[in-house]
């Protein structure tokens, strides 16, 4: 559903660094074609060994069924991802982002929840409206840093990012005391469990985030300062980008998407819990983000190859629960696909198989 | 001489040194009964798996890659360990040497994948903590212990060291990591291969266009990696005498902080294993205060965090000032 309403908006994209070299004559694919590849085999592996996969049904005024489970639960990647793809399109890495979801769950719980949680002595909760913009505003708060760290000391963004990410689940479990604050609040828990349009509230939002994301990179010049970064930093200053503001503003959005991930990892499970949020969650939109034909080194990125990514991690992970392989090969079957897109995205490759197409021609 | 003086004091090295003796005596003076040997033993002994991991991490590092599977090794090699000991009854010396087979196998196979394909580092080793993970996972989701006679002394106390305060009992991780600080100094300091890797690590094209095998000495270093993660994996399992496929989850970033706060850039081509020994007290004593003083466990981290950034500050604070000198 999502999917084909975002994937649309980049065609308008303007002409991206690579394809200007490419031969007028001949269209280039676009670079999320892989990752569509990957989500149709997915797809086509359930349509064959389980295709109660695809049944939908409506109860309730909601949609229910896998498929509509597979983009709920993929939210908090695809949110994170979007992020992600600027920073990484810059150059750059963000390993922190799980921590910053814990930061922001825990904070967010911590606001609403009805019982001191120190001493257990009931006190007022304070509204969602606040919790939401606390969660946010720490979200955002721990972006900048990032991007303070990487745009204006000039750190490493893996070492930097590094910082935050082994400190803030600290900061976390600081904030919280280190317990799970439980709450119960009906406007808060509507993020995650509420419905929309006869689909989960989650979707909407990342429909919403992504619609954000691609405005603010293909309706202005920003993703094509974004791009240049990567290809040449130094180059892309002196022809007058400023790079420092670019890069800062790619962490600070990612912040934010964290922030409001981490909103949503809370108002699902009803409590804060600052251990669990987010852990091992930057591995997974970094991959969501490869998937999707970003450039790992910089200055090629696609929004919608991303989401496209994240969905196909979901559903990847659905498919091997929902079937009769055990469900920890996940990570196995994970790894085998890193290694290939790592593999297929090597230019090194390319050049060995167009060799090999071209003695057989 | 003043030249000399100004060179050692801007030796990372030494910054992380001072910084260390002056770490341990703020923490001797504040916390009660902390100046002992048992304490000080206990400083590398708690975390003798977490050092032999930084060793191998810091060969990667020096090159200028990263390797984010080692968490994932100990974890496997602790089950897969356990496993064969005792429901597949393999005496535990050679299932010890199938793992360090397997892990150094597999390093050796990442590290050519990321050499030849020219993949970043960081994600294929990533890919190979899943696989490492996944499989430690598929061998048993279930902790399984070993209770076997060849293994059990193995666990126990070897010597015991005695001082006016009581004895103080010296485990096999120690010994290790003493071991493995001792040959990895020599191998990065005394030989052609430990000096070539400075060169790959400074600039990869210049170490090629000399003549040195980077091919070669770039695949090892993920190989040698790997050996150590599953000497520590070993380590790790003689302290508990068990396995568990999810032990030492986030370990390759502490690991990649213990280097880094020890002078290793992680730009490559600086640093070494000293620092590394130096960083790994660190992390120890950071570590004994919070439990000292009974504080909530979350400090460790903080600490860790704020310590890892004024060292990257002070690392590049040195190297402007030095930049500085140079240029006019």
């Amino acid at each position: 559903m999502s999917t084909q309403q975002i994937t649309p908006t980049p065609e308008k994209a303007p002409p991206q660094a690579p394809s200007l070299a490419a031969p007028k004559h001949r269209r280039q694919l676009p670079i999320y074609s892989w990752a569509i590849l990957a989500l149709l085999l997915v797809l086509a592996y359930d349509a064959l060994f389980s295709p109660a996969m695809f049944s939908i049904r409506f109860e309730h005024g909601r949609l229910y069924g896998s498929l509509i489970d597979v983009l709920h639960r993929g939210t908090p990647v695809m949110l994170l991802s979007l992020g992600m793809t600027a920073v990484i399109a810059t150059g750059g890495i963000d390993l922190s982002v799980g921590s910053i979801m814990a930061i922001s769950a825990g904070l967010s719980a911590l606001l609403l929840t009805a019982n001191d949680v120190a001493t257990g002595a009931p006190i007022t909760p304070h509204s969602a409206a606040l919790a939401i913009l606390a969660g946010l505003a720490a979200g955002l708060l721990a972006g900048m840093w990032n991007g303070f760290l990487v745009s204006f000391l000039g750190i490493q963004p893996i070492i930097a990012t590094l910082i935050l990410m082994i400190a803030g689940r600290g900061i976390a479990q600081l904030i919280t005391d280190s317990k799970i604050p439980n709450f119960h609040n009906a406007t808060f828990e509507f993020l995650s469990n509420g419905s929309f349009l006869a689909l989960p509230f989650t979707i909407s939002l990342a429909i919403l985030m992504t619609a954000l994301a691609v405005l603010l990179t293909r309706a202005t010049a920003l993703g094509l300062f974004i791009e240049s970064i990567g290809n040449n930093a130094a180059a892309s200053e002196i022809v007058g980008i400023n790079t420092k503001l670019v890069r800062f503003m790619a962490y600070a959005f990612t912040g934010l998407c964290a922030g409001l991930a981490g909103l949503l990892a809370a108002s699902d499970i009803r409590a804060g819990d600052v251990f669990k949020t987010g852990v091992n969650i930057e591995l997974d939109t970094i991959v969501a983000v490869a998937i999707g034909g970003t450039s790992l080194v910089g200055g090629r990125f696609s929004i919608a190859g991303s989401i496209i990514g994240a969905i196909t991690m979901q559903l990847l992970k659905t498919t091997i629960i929902s079937s009769s392989i055990p469900p920890e090969c996940n990570l196995v079957i994970e790894a085998a696909v890193v290694i290939i897109i790592c593999l297929l995205q090597s230019p090194r490759t390319r050049t060995t198989l167009k060799r090999i197409f071209s003695k057989t021609q | 001489m003043q030249k000399r003086v100004l060179a050692i004091a801007q030796n990372p090295v030494f910054s992380t040194a001072v910084v260390c003796i002056i770490l341990y005596l703020v923490a001797g003076f504040t916390s009660a009964h902390f100046f002992s040997t048992r304490v000080a033993v206990n400083l590398l002994q708690d975390n003798a798996y977490l050092g032999i991991v930084a060793v191998g991490v810091t060969f990667v590092i020096l090159t200028g890659g990263i390797d984010l599977s080692v968490g994932a090794i100990i974890g496997w090699t602790t089950i897969a360990l356990a496993s064969m000991i005792t429901t597949h009854h393999v005496h535990p010396y050679l299932a010890m040497a199938i793992i360090l087979a397997v892990t150094t196998i597999n390093g050796a196979i990442l590290g050519s994948l990321i050499h030849f394909f020219a993949i970043p580092p960081f994600l294929m080793t990533l890919a190979g903590l899943f696989l490492y993970r996944g499989w430690a996972l598929l061998i048993s989701t279930s902790t399984i212990s070993i209770d076997h006679p060849a293994f059990n002394p193995l666990s126990d106390t070897l010597l015991k060291l005695h001082t006016g305060s009581g004895n103080v009992p010296l485990r096999l991780g120690i010994f290790v990591l003493l071991a493995a600080f001792a040959i990895a100094a020599i191998l990065t300091r005394f030989t052609a291969y430990g000096r070539s890797l400075f060169a790959i690590g400074g600039s990869e094209n210049s170490a090629l266009l000399m003549g040195l095998p980077v091919a070669r000495n770039k695949t090892l270093v993920y190989a040698i990696s790997g050996c150590f993660a599953g000497i520590a994996g070993i380590v790790a399992t003689t302290r508990s005498a068990a396995g568990d496929a999810l032990s030492a989850n986030g370990l390759e970033l502490d690991a990649i902080a213990v280097a880094v706060v020890g002078g290793t850039l992680l730009t490559g081509g600086v640093g070494g294993i000293l620092g590394t020994l130096i960083g790994l007290l660190i992390f120890g004593i950071i570590q004994t205060v919070v439990n000292f003083h009974s504080l909530d466990a979350a400090w460790t981290r903080i600490a860790i965090g704020t310590l890892l950034l004024s060292f990257i500050l002070l690392q590049k604070l040195l190297r402007l000032s030095r930049t500085s000198r140079q240029s006019p």
